[in-house]
């Protein structure tokens, strides 16, 4: 149905009549702007939400411990709470088929000394799974393994900031580190995306930390992963039921939230999950109000090119043009300046987009704002059907006029 | 070619109506060359729109070569009007961002002719009206009597059977109203009939056949000197 003189017709209005075409663009290429934007920068705040929890696994549970503040069964108040290997067994071996990720973590803060260069480091002693729950990146050698655990092995992971601090551009791996007196071999390199602060820790196997400072079975906090099947409302019931068993074993008040608590990520998603749900659903009901005013705005001009051309439909009757092909006309027209437009506006808008890319992350949490081509798709769909009907009612309209009518119209 | 048997039109206007026509009787041969002459709301337009298909008749028959128009829709007149008729206004009516020849070639592309063929005839019709090195100029480009021989020249590309013409020296001077004239009286020489509308004695002295109409009825219909001398 491809018709070569109805399109240089076409071209020819549109080219003869630019005011007119420009004007019907704009107000159809404007609301598309605004709709794009509008949509990048929700999606751009959703990418933040989602960035803010990037330094975590999405499905991440801390359980941590410190004083009490409730008397229970004769205890007193302020009494120092501690985790030990046992708690560990006990959660693994308890909800084990709960649970992706499982890993202990002992604090520690040294000095961490290469030939002259020498600073303090937060250190953490950790299982090999810690790995995926605090997603680091290995960019050098490897992670810890149960091996190391096993022979205790005096092994280090650092940072990748940490590792600039004390190299420089020389390279870390198989070197050995002073750490806090003993020496250990440098096995990996990582990164995370937590930030720098991420970047300049370490660590060293829980069982050597164990053996090595203290000689106990202390660990200052259990990370796990929960089973990524569970639904967010089962991860959460499952933090929760975890929460009160650890605290009934371990004579604690059951609502005593500073000796031991459980830190659910399962709880933070379900939160943003809703407020992303609540932001999506107002970005759609404006969103689509700038549609409608664009449809409206385009349908108004149509009204009016149309009546303008009332006496030129009169000339083309008169010389044997049929109604058919007079709404033809102007409804292909209007759907390829609607069309037209709107993908300019769409472009101009995802062009804006990405000049923003991160630049706003800092100040007003948008990060890499996009549209993603679901949406791109709908709103084409809907501004070809816009162009369609806002041209297709009052052109109809006039076709019908008697071409005297129309002849006489001025 | 046009036959009508007590024709009768009436306009409403708010809730009277305005009889314009009150039972018109003609017959018009192929081949001839008639004027229509009145006094303004005499109903000469209406008569012309009626027999161009532009407007419907309340009553009475109209055949066009032949065939009986009634309950004629938009389409179908459109087509009768693109194969029979071919019309010149007192206005032009050509259409403004189209050039002269694309003025002239716009019936034979809802013909569905080829643009390269429909330019082409387009421009030997322009030929014809002495416009063919006006051909690429648009409407405000050309005075008047050029702008209605464009005219003359889009209402011919079809070859159609009749030309109707409505006032067409109307908005013209004399010289032009003459060069037009003649045009006319050559289409007419060719064997098409033509049909033209005026208020002006010089116009209708120049065609063959004068009906006179007054107050929607037709008071005279004569052969003019010029019509007498043809037909000697």
């Amino acid at each position: 149905m491809f018709d070569l003189d109805r399109w240089r017709e076409i071209f020819q209005s549109i080219n003869k009549n630019r005011l007119r075409s420009v004007m019907s663009g704009f107000t159809v290429a404007f609301a598309i702007l605004l709709f794009t934007l509008l949509f990048g920068i929700v999606s751009g705040l959703s990418n933040s939400f989602k960035g803010a929890f990037a330094d975590d696994a999405q499905n991440a549970m801390f359980v941590r411990v410190w004083k009490t503040s409730k008397p229970y069964k004769g205890l007193q108040t302020g009494r120092t709470v501690q985790l030990k290997n046992k708690d560990y067994d006990y959660i693994t071996e308890e909800y084990g088929n709960k649970i992706q990720y499982k890993s202990s973590r002992i604090y520690k803060n040294f000095t961490i000394k290469y030939k002259n260069e020498a600073s303090n480091y937060s250190v953490m002693a950790v299982n090999p799974d810690h790995q995926y729950l605090e997603k680091t990146i290995i960019d050098e050698g490897r992670y810890l393994n149960e091996r190391d655990l096993k022979e205790k092995s005096k092994v280090i992971v650092i940072g990748r900031l940490l590792k600039k601090d004390l190299f420089g551009e020389r390279p870390a791996l198989r070197k050995r580190v002073n750490v806090n007196g003993s020496s250990y071999l440098v096995i990996g390199i990582f990164s995370d995306e937590g930030g720098d602060n991420e970047e300049r820790k370490a660590f060293i196997p829980l069982t050597t930390a164990q053996m090595m400072y203290g000689n106990n079975d202390y660990i200052s906090q259990i990370a796990l992963g929960y089973n990524p099947n569970l639904s967010l409302d089962a991860a959460v019931a499952f933090g929760n039921q975890m929460e009160r068993d650890l605290r009934k074993k371990m004579d604690i008040h059951p609502d005593d939230q500073s000796a031991l608590s459980v830190r659910n990520m399962a709880e933070a998603n379900k939160g943003v999950g809703q407020f992303m749900g609540v932001l999506y659903a107002i970005v759609i009901l404006i969103g689509s109000g700038t549609l409608v005013a664009g449809i409206i705005g385009i349908s108004n001009i149509m009204i009016f090119v149309i009546k303008e051309r009332t006496k030129e439909f009169g000339i083309r009757k008169a010389l044997g043009a049929k109604p058919v092909s007079i709404v033809g006309m102007v409804v292909q027209e209007s759907v390829l300046i609607t069309t037209l437009a709107g993908y300019l506006g769409l472009t101009l808008g995802t062009y804006i987009l990405s000049l923003i890319g991160n630049s706003l992350e800092e100040d007003y949490f948008i990060k890499d704002p996009s549209v993603s081509p679901g949406i791109v798709i709908g709103a084409t769909i809907v501004l070809i059907l816009s162009g369609l009907i806002a041209a297709y009612v009052p052109a109809k309209k006039a076709a019908n006029i008697k071409p005297i009518e129309a002849l006489r119209a001025d | 070619m046009i036959k009508i048997e007590g024709l009768h039109k009436s306009y409403p206007i708010g809730k009277d109506s305005l009889h314009v026509l009150k039972g018109i009787d003609l017959h018009i041969k192929e081949g001839e060359f008639v004027s229509i002459m009145g006094s303004s709301g005499s109903g000469k337009s209406t008569l012309l729109n009626i027999v161009g298909l532009l407007d419907v008749h309340d009553e009475g028959t109209y055949h066009l070569n032949g065939q009986l128009i009634k309950n004629m829709n938009e389409k179908k007149a459109a087509i009768l009007r693109n194969k029979f008729l071919g019309f010149i206004f007192q206005s032009f009516n050509l259409i403004s961002y189209k050039t002269a020849v694309e003025n002239v070639a716009l019936p034979l592309y809802y013909k569905g002719m080829a643009r390269k063929e429909r330019l082409q005839i387009a421009l030997d019709y322009l030929e014809k009206v002495g416009l063919k090195d006006w051909a690429n100029h648009l409407p405000n480009e050309l005075s008047g009597g050029q702008k209605q021989r464009v005219a003359i020249a889009r209402a011919l590309v079809t070859k159609p059977k009749v030309v109707l013409a409505d006032e067409p020296t109307g908005a013209l001077d004399s010289t032009t109203t003459d060069s037009v004239m003649d045009l006319l009286k050559d289409i007419n020489d060719e064997g098409m009939t033509v049909f033209v509308i005026t208020h002006e004695e010089e116009v209708a002295e120049q065609t063959k056949r004068v009906v006179r109409l007054k107050d929607g009825l037709i008071i005279s219909d004569e052969i003019t000197a010029v019509g007498k001398a043809k037909a000697v």
